[in-house]
C-alpha cells in the first residue's frame, strides 16, 4: 500500500520534471512557475494553519519580505542578472522566518477570530511600511537586476527552482505530519488548554510552526520577485495573496497533506490561464465564485476529504458484504 | 504519611465573586482524597489553581515541598500532576491512540518533537497497555470524536495515566456515567492506588466518594469546612448545614438526589 503511494509521488515528480519540455510557450511556462510558487506557499501555510487550526491571513507579509529581500540585497550587492541571484532565494526565506518570530510572538497570544484579525492588521503594517519607507522605493517599488536570458527559455530555470521549493514544502509538511511536533500541532487544534495540561509546550510549538511556514512563503516571494524583475508594494504585500492561499487550502482539504497541493495546482493554474486567455481580468473571479460556492455547498471539508470519505465508505461496505455471515455468527453466540 | 500536594491559604476572586477564600487542602502521599461540596463552592477552581490553569491571588501550592504556585500547566504536568476535566476534554479529530501519544513524553523539550517520529515502539506499547487497562484498546484506531461520553471519560483517564504522574486529580469521574461504569472506574482507581498512585477526586456521587476515599474534605463558599474520614464527615453537623442549610436550595435538591 505504502509502496503504491510512493509510486504516485514519483510519477507526479516525473511529470512535473518533463512538463516544461512539453509546454514550450513562455506565457504558459510562466503560469506553471507561478502555480508552483503558490502551491508551495499554500502547502506551507497549511502546515501551520491547517494542522494547528490557527488561520493566519497575513502571510503576504512573509511573501513580501522575501520579495523585498531579493530586491534590496541584489541591488545593494550590485549583482549581475545571472543565475547567482538564485542564492538569494533561501535568504528571502530566512528573512521571512526572522520577521515571523516577532509577528508570532504578538499574534499567537490570541486565538481564533482574534488571531485572524491580528494577522491581517500586522500584514497591513508591512504593506504601509513598504509604501512609505524610502529604502523600499515607496509606491514605485524596486527594479531588480535585469536578467538577459532568451525569452523562449527564460522561465525554465525558475520553473525548476519553484519545483524544488514545492518539493521542499511537501517534504516538510509530510515530515511534520509524521513527527511528534505535528501531533502536538493537531492537539493544539483540537483543544489547546488540554494539550497544555498534558505537557505540550504550546507557545514554542506554535511559534516554531508559524516561523517554519513563513520560511517557504518567503522563498516563494523571493523567487517571484527575481522572475518578474520589478516589484510593487501592493503586488507582493497583497491581501488577495492571503485569501488565495487560504482558499486553495480549503478548496483541496484544510489540514490534509494533499489538499493544498491539489487546490494550488488546480486553482492557481486555472486562474492564471483564464486571466491570460480572456483579457477581461475579472472573469475568473466570477467563475471562481461559482466554483467555491459549489465546493463549500457539497464538500465543505474540501475535495480530498470528500473523496477519502467516499472511498472509505465504499471499502467498509464491501468489507461488510464479505463478512456478513461472520457477523451473524457472532450475533448468535 | 507525608504530604505530597498541598494548597495553603488560597484566595481567588473573579470580580466580586470570591471563588476561593483562604482555602487549604493537603493530599497525603498514597491516599485517595475526596473533595466534596455544594455546586459553586470552589472545588473546580481549586483544581485549576493546583494545576496551574488559574493563578491564585493569595496562597501557596506545593508539590513534594516545591513551590508550584506560579507554574504553567505544562510544567505542573511535567512534575507529575495529571488531571481530568469535569466536562471531558479529548482531542476529537485525531485517533484514540494519537490522543494517548500526546501525553507520553511529559518532560521532553519542545524542539525534540521536530526531530523525532510521533511515537517509539516503547510509547506505543505503553499507550496500548493503558488503553487495555481502561478497556478501550479495541477503539485505538478510531477518531476520538466518535467515542461515547463514557468512553471519553476512560480515554481521558488513560492518557493522563500514560505519562505516569505521581498524583492524579479527577474532576467528577463518575459524572454522567452509568452505574456499571462508575463501579468499573472506582475499581480502576483502587487498583492504581494500590500500585502507589495518589488521587484527589472531586465528586458529587456520595456513595462513590465515601466508599473510595481515605480522607474527605468538604468545601463551602470557597473555603475548606471539614476534613476527616468519610464517617466523620458524614456525621458532622457543619456539613449537613452546608448541604441543607442557607441559600443553596437549588443545589441541595440536586445533591440529595445524587447522594
Amino acid at each position: 500500500m505504502l509502496q503504491k503511494k510512493n509510486l504516485w509521488w514519483v510519477l507526479a515528480l516525473v511529470i512535473a520534471l518533463l512538463l516544461p519540455h512539453i509546454i514550450t510557450n513562455p506565457a504558459y511556462r510562466q503560469i506553471a512557475v507561478i502555480t508552483l510558487i503558490f502551491t508551495a506557499c499554500t502547502t506551507s501555510w497549511n502546515m501551520f494553519s491547517g494542522y494547528s487550526g490557527y488561520v493566519a491571513l497575513g502571510s503576504a507579509a512573509f511573501y513580501g519580505t522575501g520579495a523585498y529581500t531579493m530586491g534590496l540585497v541584489s541591488n545593494h550587492l550590485h549583482m549581475m542578472g545571472t543565475g547567482d541571484m538564485f542564492w538569494l532565494v533561501p535568504l528571502g526565506g530566512l528573512a521571512a522566518l526572522l520577521v515571523a518570530i516577532p509577528v508570532g510572538l504578538i499574534a499567537l497570544r490570541v486565538r481564533r477570530h482574534t488571531f485572524v484579525v491580528i494577522t491581517i492588521a500586522i500584514f497591513f503594517v508591512f504593506q504601509l511600511a513598504a509604501i512609505n519607507f524610502n529604502f523600499t522605493g515607496g509606491t514605485g517599488g524596486l527594479t531588480l537586476p535585469y536578467i538577459p536570458w532568451q525569452i523562449q527559455n527564460y522561465h525554465l530555470p525558475f520553473y525548476y527552482v519553484a519545483l524544488a521549493i514545492l518539493v521542499f514544502a511537501i517534504a516538510l509538511s509530510a515530515g511534520v505530519r509524521r513527527s511528534r511536533f505535528g501531533l502536538q500541532l493537531l492537539a493544539i487544534r483540537d483543544d489547546e488548554d488540554r494539550a497544555l495540561g498534558l505537557g505540550v509546550k504550546v507557545f514554542p510549538v506554535k511559534l516554531t510552526g508559524f516561523a517554519m511556514s513563513a520560511f517557504t512563503i518567503g522563498m516563494g516571494g523571493a523567487l517571484y520577485a527575481m522572475m518578474q524583475g520589478q516589484i510593487y508594494p501592493q503586488f507582493v504585500f497583497d491581501p488577495i495573496f492571503d485569501i488565495t492561499i487560504a482558499l486553495m487550502a480549503f478548496f483541496g482539504g484544510f489540514g490534509t497533506l494533499l489538499g493544498p497541493i491539489l487546490g494550488g495546482l488546480v486553482l492557481e493554474s486555472s486562474q492564471q490561464y483564464l486571466t491570460v486567455t480572456f483579457s477581461n481580468g475579472s472573469l475568473y473571479l466570477i467563475l471562481f465564485g461559482v466554483l467555491f460556492l459549489l465546493v463549500i455547498l457539497f464538500m465543505p471539508q474540501g475535495i480530498v476529504v470528500f473523496i477519502r470519505d467516499r472511498m472509505e465508505k465504499r471499502r467498509d461496505r464491501l468489507e461488510a458484504d464479505k463478512s456478513e455471515p461472520a457477523v451473524l455468527q457472532g450475533a448468535s453466540s | 504519611m507525608t504530604t505530597l500536594l498541598s494548597a495553603q491559604g488560597i484566595s481567588k476572586h473573579f470580580g466580586g465573586v470570591k471563588a476561593l477564600e483562604l482555602c487549604s487542602l493537603d493530599v497525603q502521599k498514597g491516599s485517595i482524597t475526596g473533595l466534596i461540596g455544594p455546586n459553586g463552592s470552589g472545588k473546580t477552581t481549586l483544581f485549576n489553581v493546583m494545576t496551574g490553569y488559574v493563578k491564585p491571588d493569595v496562597g501557596v501550592v506545593t508539590f513534594n515541598g516545591e513551590d508550584i504556585t506560579r507554574a504553567r500547566p505544562d510544567k505542573v504536568f511535567a512534575l507529575g500532576i495529571g488531571r481530568t476535566f469535569q466536562l471531558t476534554r479529548i482531542f476529537a479529530r485525531i485517533s484514540v491512540l494519537e490522543n494517548m501519544l500526546v501525553a507520553t513524553q511529559r518532560e521532553e523539550g519542545w524542539l525534540r518533537g521536530l526531530t523525532r517520529s510521533m511515537s517509539s515502539k516503547h510509547e506505543l506499547d505503553a499507550a496500548m497497555e493503558w488503553l487495555d487497562f481502561v478497556g478501550i484498546a479495541r477503539l485505538a484506531k478510531l477518531p476520538a470524536g466518535s467515542l461515547s461520553y463514557g468512553q471519553r471519560k476512560l480515554l481521558e483517564l488513560a492518557y493522563v495515566l500514560v505519562a505516569d504522574p505521581d498524583v492524579i486529580l479527577l474532576d467528577e469521574p463518575a459524572g454522567g456515567v452509568n452505574l456499571t461504569l462508575i463501579n468499573e472506574i472506582g475499581e480502576k482507581i483502587r487498583m492504581l492506588n494500590k500500585s502507589g498512585k495518589t488521587f484527589l477526586i472531586v465528586e458529587h456521587n456520595m456513595e462513590f466518594v465515601m466508599s473510595l476515599c481515605d480522607s474527605v474534605t468538604v468545601m463551602h463558599q470557597g473555603t475548606n469546612l471539614v476534613t476527616g474520614t468519610p464517617s466523620e464527615v458524614r456525621s458532622n453537623p457543619q456539613v449537613l448545614d452546608a448541604y441543607l442549610g442557607g441559600g443553596e436550595e437549588e443545589d441541595t435538591i440536586e445533591e440529595v438526589a445524587n447522594g
